[in-house]
């Protein structure tokens, strides 16, 4: 009998910590929303961060891209040449880079690559306690630290998700038209033909914006709410990188029915 | 690094971020042709329009010159009303025909015009006088299996 009083214990704890957490992530985000239009003006943060978290994932995101694409159009083309049709190659890898894959696997290596790091940064500052300093400063560390690091996962998300788009198109235009032997001219005019600019392309873009915002999120709060040890800071990032991973594919699939079943 | 080194980097980045969402829009999408408030507007009345979608194109001799803006059903005579519209560019003769054509066998259906001689030209919201319904496949088998079996005489049993 205690033991079965135990057990419900255990699982009204794990419960109880985890609604605590969220409302605590809630708060959070109320704060930081709050604080972002004086952040906005702070230019000279906000690159500082577009440069660490944007500007150094440039190459992984373009090299990714490349080898996305190029797989795609091999793929690709072995099932549609079966049919006859592989001039249409360019319309499938277009349409799920620029629907899909772009945003998607843009958000999973933003989140290894640069949100981890700003989870870890955030971290170490909690623990060498110099948000504390900041703080007793009469520095808001929310406004100086937390929201140009959020707002820099906003604004580079997009632009890295359509670099990575482009990045994959061309690798397919290498394989399928360089090296497969596919029409150039019906590479490109089947793609424009069935790509449309506000169903796919600013749905994909939306949709990564979307993504930014909540992978920005998952890292600042993991990082700010760090427990200050070493073991703290690595379960942290650890964290960041699996809730954000897992929020952005569960985002995808919400995002991806409202956009493309309608709201209904 | 100094801040004017940030600042290169990071505008070189959002450069090339820019660049690629162009890319998209007017190499992988077609924004060009995403100009579907320009042109003017004909209607066309049709029996049947098989599989016609909005945004399907509208072709004559094989080019595009518009786009179907809206199916609908005309609740007193039934017949499908199709909106057209077509570029501003393009200009069709009072007598011209449209009809409901299939790109390829298993393609898409798009709308066909083809320009008569009269001099006048239609105008915004005009109605197309002739029209030719699409063609649906099962009317058609049923159309040959009829006249094959009115051909040879049915074997008394």
């Amino acid at each position: 009998m205690t033991r079965l009083f135990a057990a419900i214990e255990t699982l009204g704890q794990s419960v109880t910590r985890r609604v605590d957490r969220l409302g605590l992530a809630a708060r959070f985000s109320g704060a930081l929303f709050l604080v972002l239009w004086i952040c906005i003006r702070r230019t000279t943060l906000i690159i500082r961060e577009l440069y660490f978290s944007g500007v150094r994932s440039l190459s992984i995101i373009a090299v990714s891209g490349l080898f996305v694409g190029m797989v795609l159009a091999v793929q690709g083309y072995e099932v549609l040449q079966r049919y006859g049709s592989g001039e249409s190659l360019g319309v499938i890898v277009a349409l799920s880079l620029v629907r899909e894959l772009g945003p998607v696997v843009t958000a999973l290596l933003f989140a290894g690559r640069a949100s981890s790091a700003v989870t870890a940064e955030i971290g170490l500052m909690r623990a060498t306690e110099q948000l504390a300093a900041m703080d007793m400063m009469a520095v808001d560390p929310l406004s100086r630290v937390i929201a140009p690091r959020f707002l820099a996962a906003i604004l580079s998300m997009p632009l890295l998700a359509a670099i990575f788009s482009t990045a994959g198109i061309f690798g397919a235009w290498i394989i399928g038209v360089q090296l497969i032997g596919i029409d150039d001219g019906a590479f490109w005019s089947q793609m424009q033909a069935s790509v449309d600019v506000r169903i796919d392309v600013l749905d994909g873009l939306l949709k990564s914006v979307v993504f930014g915002t909540a992978v920005g999120l998952i890292s600042v709060f993991e990082g700010y709410f760090a427990a200050p040890t070493a073991e703290g800071i690595s379960s942290a990032t650890t964290r960041t990188v699996v809730i954000s991973s897992l929020s952005v594919l569960l985002l995808d699939l919400v995002l991806t029915v409202m956009m493309f079943r309608g709201l209904s | 690094m100094n801040r004017s080194r940030f600042d290169f980097a990071v505008g070189l980045f959002v450069a090339i971020g820019i660049l690629a969402m162009v890319f998209m829009a007017l190499k992988v999408g077609n924004l060009a042709s995403f100009d579907s408030g320009t042109g003017y507007a004909l209607e066309a009345r049709f029996d049947n329009i098989g599989g016609l979608k909005v945004r399907a194109p509208v072709k004559s001799a094989g080019v595009v010159v518009g786009r179907v803006e809206s199916v609908g059903l005309d609740g007193e005579t039934y017949e499908a009303v199709a909106r057209l519209r077509i570029y501003p560019t393009f200009r069709f003769s009072k007598d011209t025909i449209a009809s409901i054509l299939t790109s390829g066998l298993l393609g898409e259906q798009y709308v066909g015009l083809e320009s008569g001689g009269d001099p006048v030209y239609l105008a915004n919201g005009d109605r197309l006088g002739k029209t030719q319904s699409a063609m649906i496949l099962e009317k058609l088998i049923s159309q040959f299996l009829f006249s094959k079996a009115a051909e040879t005489p049915a074997k008394a049993p």
